[in-house]
């Protein structure tokens, strides 16, 4: 059995409670959730937090999925399982569904939360670049009150967001229009292995045309959440193969991935393509009523 | 889910076999029944070594190393000694003064138990702490101090016998350069005269093969609880053990403590698949620990401690060469292999074995000559070469024929279903002396290849794929035909470290009828409890579930060499039928004494003794127990009590085999492959249970799509090993494989008392190269003839472009 390091542990009873814990503590003081990332990593001994902060007991003020208008709101420590399983949620984001099918397994999935992968912000974890790919902004709180950053700057590289000690991400509000669909499609080697790449689309369509696009790509390099390039190529274009083509390799000349057990750089870059494809393909499918 | 096999003949030899479609039976012998150990399993109520928990224990935490190569400088402990739970710090230093620093193999080798002069592996045993609890003992071990001096390690095995490579075992005396050994088979002359007349007249087919590195990963991790008592000095070890007695022996030599006081319980035990053979660095600590400190010492390993420093398997790098004639009959096969055995050769395997039964690369096809040749070196990786579900090696030699008559068959435009069935061994052949000297007890390899053909139904995928490669979907179908050689072994050949390889084995019948064996052998998860109850039931007549399974306790049963390689049912099992011949042999004796008729009138079936033409005079097996211990006089001559013991050395080992069919479906875009069908028909002689039969069947195809599509363990160039969790050594799960289609066919072998050959390893053995040639077959329109495992997605993408390249 590996063991971690010693730590000391309060559960949280409130966010309020939670934030004044982690201004108390200051750096030392993690988050914990789901665990799913925390708790292996204090296993292997690469992360020794001093404190843990438990918010698994914060359930009301925290794990929710909302459809209001124009907007979904999802509380950070809704579980991987509820975001699979929202009939809602698919209906108007089928992206998160297409996303949690290959996300980890059932056991990792029915205590991973939402709030927890974001900020793990591993280049691998697929949920950031479908959040980027379907614009959502994030909700940061402390104790002088809630602010909203863009995924683009929550999330500030390899581990890194914009939390700051004595803050936590408490909700991801994703804007909601007619005519919009998503996608995501991940090669991985094994089920509940992480991505060997991966590609999140979300288009809108304006009559033939796509009026917005945005691709987010997993595990072929920093901070391609969000491909800027693609979605200049996407505006305004009437949806083809040849454009699916056209920004599949816009995808590839952007990613920027490593060789490593998973696969060889050039494999992945190919994967860059392909997967961006694929998803472009069917959330335009989707989003025309051909899906 | 049921499996209908369709209605193909039974092999002509067959005997009959009881009925096997009906599940939860109560079968007085053969057949299937539940198993008996599965009401503790399934509940979670088994008992594992992690779950001993004695009064005072200390726990132990071993200190790894960080480097592959390094010569050690200095360690300072004095810090961790100062942790206040810490009850002892023990370096190499410290077991060196007590010469207890290096141990022997399996292999006549030696190992460190701690590193002394320098370290041979990343995360090699460098020193150990004692503490009160394992958190404190895991936090001891960042006190300790160690400097090392850095050394260029080998990790390419093919660089590994170069002149200017830095010698890894400079404690063997005038070791000069990093050769482990080299062994032969076969004879070189008539096999390259062979090659030599098919180089001008037919056909030589030579295709590079690697075999990667994998490893066993059992569920539970190794470990132990060492208890030393401080009046008797006698050593109770709870360990994760597949070879209790073998262990009992080497740790009397190993530690000098006499063979009366040391007691070895093997617990429930989580899967051992050969990892569990090997004795330790760990172990070895745990037993000094709790020598000097007075106090039971458990330790249990983590998960990347097993996967980065326990036995692993393979890791041969082969050249496979076959000759033939223009129309496909093989006529010779030769190959040279380059084994990578790491830093201490571990290799388990009998002594007269080095590179265990690959001896049996022949396969299952009738040819003039072969010949092979191997160099094994030293690298700096883990030891081991254990046999991980492979019968020592054979599973390395099943996939180099099998694939090399894929490639055959390639180069020929061959249907390779068709290439074999060409160039089987014929049954009235057997028994069959191999061209590498490997005695086949029985075959009948057609009916077998026949049948899987059938079931998968051969034909129509066929067309199928042609229809798929019109449109240019990539489609594979994949064939391997195994003969294995399993049941270690007549002792006049094989002993691991002087001990030879028979089965003891006891049976008392209480006197109300009920009965318990002892068996050597001891079960990892393959269900002995139950398999054993009914090879006796079968022979007297006691149903199995008044009989009780005793094994995996050197106190409480016979000696035997333990269970791997597919040994236990070809050697105990043959003990166990044996030992009840023996005591139906007394029964029948108390029997005519209680019926009032010569032995010789009495018959027995099935738990019932008869005097022959009066069927109404009848006593049973229970009746005679009771006599057998009761009041009253026995026959004279004969004393009381029902039992009888017995050491089987079997007369030679028993060779199953099977036909196994793949169907892969492979995305053009993405490179992934998805196995489609799966079909496996085994021939394992005499079935005693179908349906664990069947689970072993179906845990070893399961093990082989993972070696085949995602295990391996591998390593940077600095020997950092990259594969040390879960995450990193991936082993399929549920959605991986597909729904498993088993059949078989019966070719009792001749030689075991009730025809039964092993099957623990069988599908382990057969499935890779299946699912290898499936896979590329499926490739064939891109020209592709050969692709190494493990093939993930982007080796087979990098195949597609033509950039294949071996994986070590």
């Amino acid at each position: 059995m590996q063991v971690p390091a010693p730590f000391e542990y309060e559960r949280a009873t409130s966010v309020d409670h939670a934030i004044a814990l982690m201004e108390r503590l200051g750096s030392e003081a993690r988050v914990v959730a789901g665990g799913h990332s925390l708790l292996p990593m204090m296993k292997l001994r690469l992360a020794t937090p001093e404190y843990l902060i438990d918010i698994n007991d914060l359930s009301a003020e925290l794990e929710y999925i909302r459809i209001e208008g124009a907007e979904v709101r999802i509380g950070a420590l809704t579980r991987h399982r509820q975001l699979l399983e929202s009939d809602d949620l698919a209906a108007v984001l089928p992206i998160f569904r297409d996303a949690e099918k290959v996300i980890a397994d059932p056991v990792v999935r029915n205590r991973g939360t939402l709030g927890g992968s974001l900020c793990q912000a591993d280049p691998s974890e697929d949920l950031s670049a479908v959040c980027d790919a379907v614009g959502a902004s994030c909700v940061i709180r402390n104790s002088s009150g809630d602010r909203v950053v863009s995924m683009h700057d929550f999330h500030r590289g390899p581990y890194e967001t914009a939390v700051a000690d004595g803050e936590m991400l408490t909700e991801i509000r994703i804007p909601l229009r007619p005519g919009s669909s998503s996608a995501y499609h991940k090669v991985e080697r094994r089920a509940g292995d992480w991505a060997v790449a991966s590609a999140g689309a979300a288009v809108t369509m304006d009559g033939d045309v796509i009026a917005d696009g945005r691709v987010g790509l997993c595990a072929v390099g920093p901070n391609l959440t969000n491909v800027e390039p693609i979605s200049a190529a996407l505006r305004g274009q009437a949806p083809s193969e040849e454009l699916y083509a056209l920004v599949g390799q816009i995808a590839a000349d952007n990613a920027d991935p490593s060789t490593d057990t998973r696969g060889t750089a050039a494999y992945k870059t190919h994967l860059a393509k392909e997967l961006t494809i694929r998803s472009l393909r069917k959330a335009v499918a989707r989003a025309t009523g051909q899906a | 889910m049921t499996i209908t096999e369709p209605g193909v003949e039974e092999n002509a030899n067959a005997v009959p076999t009881p009925d096997n479609n009906l599940n939860d039976q109560k079968p007085t012998g053969f057949g299937r029944m539940l198993r008996k150990e599965d009401p503790r399993l399934v509940r979670g109520l088994g008992q594992f070594c992690d779950d001993v928990e004695l009064p005072g224990m200390l726990h132990l935490a071993i200190l790894r190393s960080p480097m592959a190569h390094a010569r050690i400088v200095s360690i300072d402990k004095t810090a961790a000694e100062a942790h206040p739970k810490v009850k002892a710090v023990i370096t190499g230093a410290d077991l060196a003064a007590q010469n207890l620093a290096w141990m022997p193999t399996l292999s006549n080798d030696v190992q460190a138990v701690l590193a002394t002069d320098k370290v041979r592996f990343q995360h090699q045993e460098v020193a150990f702490v004692v503490a009160e609890d394992r958190y404190s003992a895991r936090d001891a071990l960042e006190l300790i101090d160690v400097e090392y001096e850095w050394i260029d390690p080998v990790i390419d095995v093919r660089k590994a016998l170069d002149a200017d490579a830095p010698i890894i075992r400079d404690d063997l005396e005038g070791k000069t350069n990093n050769h482990c050994f080299e062994w032969e088979a076969g004879d070189k002359d008539a096999t390259d005269a062979v090659f030599a007349d098919a180089a001008e007249n037919g056909i030589i087919v030579t295709e590079d093969i690697v075999y990667p590195r994998v490893h066993p990963a059992p569920m539970e991790t190794c470990g132990c609880v060492a208890d030393v008592e401080r009046v008797s000095g006698k050593l109770t070890l709870w360990s994760t053990t597949q070879a209790p007695h073998a262990h009992r022996t080497v740790y009397a030599l190993v530690a000098g403590l006499p063979e009366h006081k040391i007691r070895i319980i093997a617990p429930d035990i989580g899967g051992g698949f050969g990892n569990k053979v090997p004795i330790y660095p760990g172990y070895v600590c745990a037993i000094v620990a709790s020598l000097v400190i007075g106090k039971p010492v458990k330790w249990m390993e983590d998960r990347t401690e097993n996967l980065v420093s326990t036995g692993f398997a393979r890791d041969y790098i082969m050249r496979g060469e076959i000759a033939a004639t223009k129309d496909g009959k093989i006529r010779a096969i030769r190959t040279n292999v380059l084994a990578d055995h790491g830093a201490f050769n571990g290799t388990a395997a009998p002594v007269k074995y080095p590179a265990g039964f690959f001896g049996v690369f022949t396969g299952s096809y009738d040819i003039e000559a072969a010949h092979a040749h191997m160099d094994a070196v030293y690298t700096n990786k883990a030891p081991g070469g254990v046999a991980y579900a492979c019968s020592f090696r054979i599973t390395e030699a099943v996939y180099l024929i099998e694939r090399m008559v894929d490639v055959l068959a390639y180069d020929l435009e061959m249907d390779p279903a068709e290439l074999r069935l060409k160039n089987f061994i014929q049954p009235e052949q057997f028994p069959y002396m191999s061209k590498t000297g490997w005695l086949y007890d029985s075959g009948d390899y057609e009916p077998a290849m026949r049948k899987a053909m059938d079931m998968i139904g051969y034909d129509e995928l066929r067309k199928e794929q042609a229809d798929k490669r019109e449109r240019g979907e990539l489609m594979g179908i994949g064939i391997a035909f195994f003969t294995e050689a399993v049941g270690a072994g007549p002792r006049k050949d094989m002993d691991i470290l002087g001990l030879g390889m028979a089965d003891g084995c006891e049976l008392r019948v209480h006197p109300t009828g009920k009965a318990v064996v002892r068996l050597s052998v001891k079960t990892q998860g393959q269900g002995h409890e139950t398999t054993f109850a009914q090879i006796v039931a079968e022979e007297i007549g006691i149903p199995p579930e008044d009989i009780d399974v005793v094994h995996g306790d050197t106190d409480n049963t016979p000696f035997g060499l333990g269970t791997y390689g597919s040994r236990s049912t070809p050697v105990s099992g043959a003990a166990a039928a044996l030992v009840a011949r023996k005591v139906r042999d007394k029964a029948q004796i108390i029997a005519s004494g209680m019926l009032e008729a010569s032995v010789a009138d009495i018959e027995y079936e099935a738990g019932t003794f008869r005097v022959k033409g009066d069927p109404e005079k009848s006593v049973t097996i229970q009746d005679i127990a009771m006599k057998a211990h009761g009041a009253g006089d026995l026959p004279e001559g004969l004393e009381g009590g029902l039992e009888a013991q017995i050491c089987y050395n079997p007369e030679n080992l028993t060779y199953p085999f099977g036909a196994y069919i793949c169907v892969v479906d492979i995305d053009s875009g993405t490179a992934e492959v998805k196995v489609r069908r799966f079909v496996a028909v085994d021939d394992c002689g005499t079935q005693i249970n179908p349906m664990i039969i069947e689970g072993q069947v179906h845990g070893g195809l399961t093990d082989g799509v993972g070696m085949a599509l995602m295990e391996m363990i591998s390593f940077d160039d600095e020997g950092n090993c990259l594969s040390g969790s879960l995450m990193d050594y991936l082993i399929p799960t549920a959605m991986e494989v597909p729904d498993w289609e088993t059949g078989h066919t019966v070719t009792p072998s001749p030689h075991h008392p009730i025809g039964a050959k092993g099957i623990g390893e069988s599908a382990t053995v057969g499935s890779p190269p299946a699912v290898v040639n499936a896979v590329v077959d499926a490739l064939k329109p891109y020209g592709i003839r050969h692709a190494d495992m493990p093939l993930t997605p982007s080796r087979v993408w990098e195949t597609m472009q033509g950039n294949h390249t071996p994986p070590i």
